[in-house]
């Protein structure tokens, strides 16, 4: 009987000729992966290790990853402390795996991840972090957990006690209309099957759309399948995936692609065609209040965002920066970019856009998660309204719960950051 | 037998549960305080009334939705209550399991502030009103978390077996 890919990746993680959805299994880990939150992953650690009387030793340095990126650079002493002990412990275990706040190596965690080659298709990425459902854009089994169950996979290796998911195969068909990208495909689709649409289940994109997508776009997707409760967003391997490795990520050793059986069986398939699709908005206070452009056009806005693990890459702020070269932001807002890492930073300096971006009076911030979580840098004031290129908008998302935040592609942000107010891109801003 | 003492609407964050302002805060010691932090009243009542242990907080579909954020857990955690909600979403839940915060997912349960809520082996019991709800078991993957009393009980024991 053919297998899904999930059911693929975690059969072989397994040590299991097949697996099926509701089998209970105990996957080995390729790659864990923890930002700051590893200051309570390790509190938990020493937990389990109590009164064993075993060294206190991770399973495989080499196989965990530390990326800080949610408050950087610390916005408390609070935050430094957790740091600090986070810094502290890598010394003593020996990983190296570990992405300081530098502008050469630092960045958001899901983009650190994959443009440095960390992930592979075919392996099991866990971390503690919900959007780690990114990286089944390279075709892995990618998926977040919390911070007790990370302190496990520290100590054993493995996940303990997973249920295989059943899998959603989306079908996408169809060719964008110009401005019109990935963004508006996850939230179409979110708005389509829910926010809790795909709860306990894994999404599995296919189709000529995707097939043409590249690897920076089906990043935005399976980032955002969590979005719709999805434990795992994936993306079957293939040609692009292997250039992205490559050319992208430096990969040269050797790259097994891995692509689901034919005759998987699916809980269901979703089909979507994108050619008529327009740009598309998600509405405060939840990701699946998703409407076209045209319901929203006029909305007045306060903070417009570009950036986050779901749109703050090279592409997105090309996209951004050809709309805003030349031009001015409205007075009547303001404008935060957060490039998702400081090789993006770097790649957009060279290309200008960095310049483009400052002389139209947007302010450039530095890498990481930014204002995306409300934690520090670009908290909105009480009854303001953010437009934003990042995947949440829930009540109290961007630090200020009297506050409402529209969640929207690179374009839409920069052509509304002209004006003030949600507005088309394929009318130029106007 | 407990009392529902708060009722909320569908999808409900983690953000909301426990805003990422307080996420530098982690030791589940001392996560309880920011439970539900923006909603004044509700936050203001767990931290100053005496909350009896199993008391009950009521949630509509897709109930801890969001990000990992495991304190959203231990915060709740920290009171004993119990959440009973129609839907509760993955992470959450797991979370929740792996720390011992008893969650009921219950998709038809009605029921209001100051209800009355028995839960036995296959129903809830809303005494107040006089109806009961069938909820869904938890998995055996689950439970055996559970039967350890909790993930860092039952990872002990695995690197036991395993040393
Ligand atoms: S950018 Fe936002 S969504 Fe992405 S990891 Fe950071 S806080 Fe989470």
């Amino acid at each position: 009987m053919g297998m899904t890919l999930a059911e693929k990746i975690l059969a072989r993680a397994a040590g299991l000729e097949t697996v099926k959805p509701g089998d209970i299994i105990e996957p080995k880990v390729d790659l864990a992966m923890s930002h700051e939150n590893a200051a309570l992953v390790i509190n938990q650690f020493m937990e389990v290790y109590k009164g064993t009387g075993l060294p206190e030793n991770v399973w495989d340095p080499d196989k965990i990853a530390i990326i800080f990126d949610h408050r950087v650079p610390a916005e408390s002493a609070k935050t430094a402390n957790n740091q600090k002990k986070v810094r502290e412990f890598l010394k003593e275990q020996g990983i190296e795996k570990f992405h300081e706040i530098r502008g050469d190596e630092g960045g958001i965690c899901h983009q650190i991840l994959p443009e440095n080659g960390y992930v592979r298709p075919g392996t099991v990425v866990v971390g503690t972090d919900s959007h780690t459902t990114s990286h089944g854009a390279l075709g892995a089994f990618a998926f977040g957990i919390g911070a007790t169950e990370m302190a496990a996979v520290w100590a054993l290796g493995k996940v303990l006690n997973i249920e295989v998911p059943g899998t959603i195969k989306v079908v996408v068909t169809g060719e964008f209309s110009p401005l019109v990208q990935a963004k508006d495909l996850i939230l179409h689709l979110i708005g389509k099957i829910s926010a809790q649409g795909a709860n306990f289940k894994a999404l599995e994109f296919h189709g000529p759309t995707i097939d043409n997508m590249l690897t920076s776009g089906r990043l935005t997707l399976a980032n955002m399948a969590v979005e719709a409760g999805a434990t795992a967003g994936m993306i079957p391997s293939d040609a692009e995936t292997l250039k992205y490795l490559r050319e992208t990520a430096h990969v040269t050793d050797e790259v097994e692609l891995m692509v689901p059986d034919d005759d998987a069986i699916y809980e269901q398939v979703v089909e979507i065609n994108v050619d008529n699709l327009s740009p598309q908005i998600a509405c405060p206070n939840m990701v699946d209040n998703v409407k076209p452009i045209d319901d929203v056009l006029g909305t007045k806005v306060h903070q417009i965002v570009i950036g986050s693990c779901t749109n703050g890459r090279l592409d997105d702020l090309a996209a951004a920066a050809e709309i805003l070269r030349g031009k001015k932001v409205s007075r009547e807002t303001r404008m935060l970019i957060f490039p998702a890492s400081g090789r993006i930073y770097r790649e957009a300096l060279e290309l200008g856009y960095i310049s483009d971006f400052m002389a139209a009076g947007a302010l450039v911030m530095n890498p990481g998660c930014g204002c995306c979580l409300g934690i520090h840098q670009g908290a909105l004031g009480s009854n303001e309204v953010a437009l934003s290129t990042t995947n949440r908008n829930f009540k109290g998302r961007m630090g200020n719960a009297e506050a409402e935040v529209y969640l929207c592609s690179p374009p839409v942000a920069a052509a509304s950051a002209l004006t003030g107010y949600i507005t088309d891109p394929r009318n130029g801003g106007n | 037998m407990g009392k529902v003492i708060y009722k909320v609407e569908n999808d409900i964050s983690t953000d909301v549960i426990y805003p990422g302002r307080f996420m530098a805060t982690v030791l589940p010691t001392e996560t309880p305080m920011f439970a539900f932090a923006d909603d004044k009243d509700f936050n203001k009542k767990l931290r100053t009334e005496e909350i009896e242990p199993e008391s009950i907080i009521i949630g509509g579909d897709n109930f801890g939705c969001g990000s990992s954020r495991e304190q959203a857990a231990s915060c709740l955690k920290g009171y004993d209550v119990i959440v009973v909600a129609k839907g509760i979403a993955r992470i959450f839940m797991q979370n929740a399991i792996n720390l011992g915060l008893r969650t009921v997912v219950c998709p038809d349960i009605e029921a209001d502030e100051g209800d009355e809520i028995e839960i036995d082996d296959t129903m809830v019991h809303n005494r107040t009103t006089g109806k009961s709800y069938s909820y869904e078991p938890i998995s055996p993957a689950r439970a055996s978390i559970v039967d350890a009393g909790g993930l860092i009980a039952y990872a002990r024991q695995k690197l036991l077996d395993q040393n």
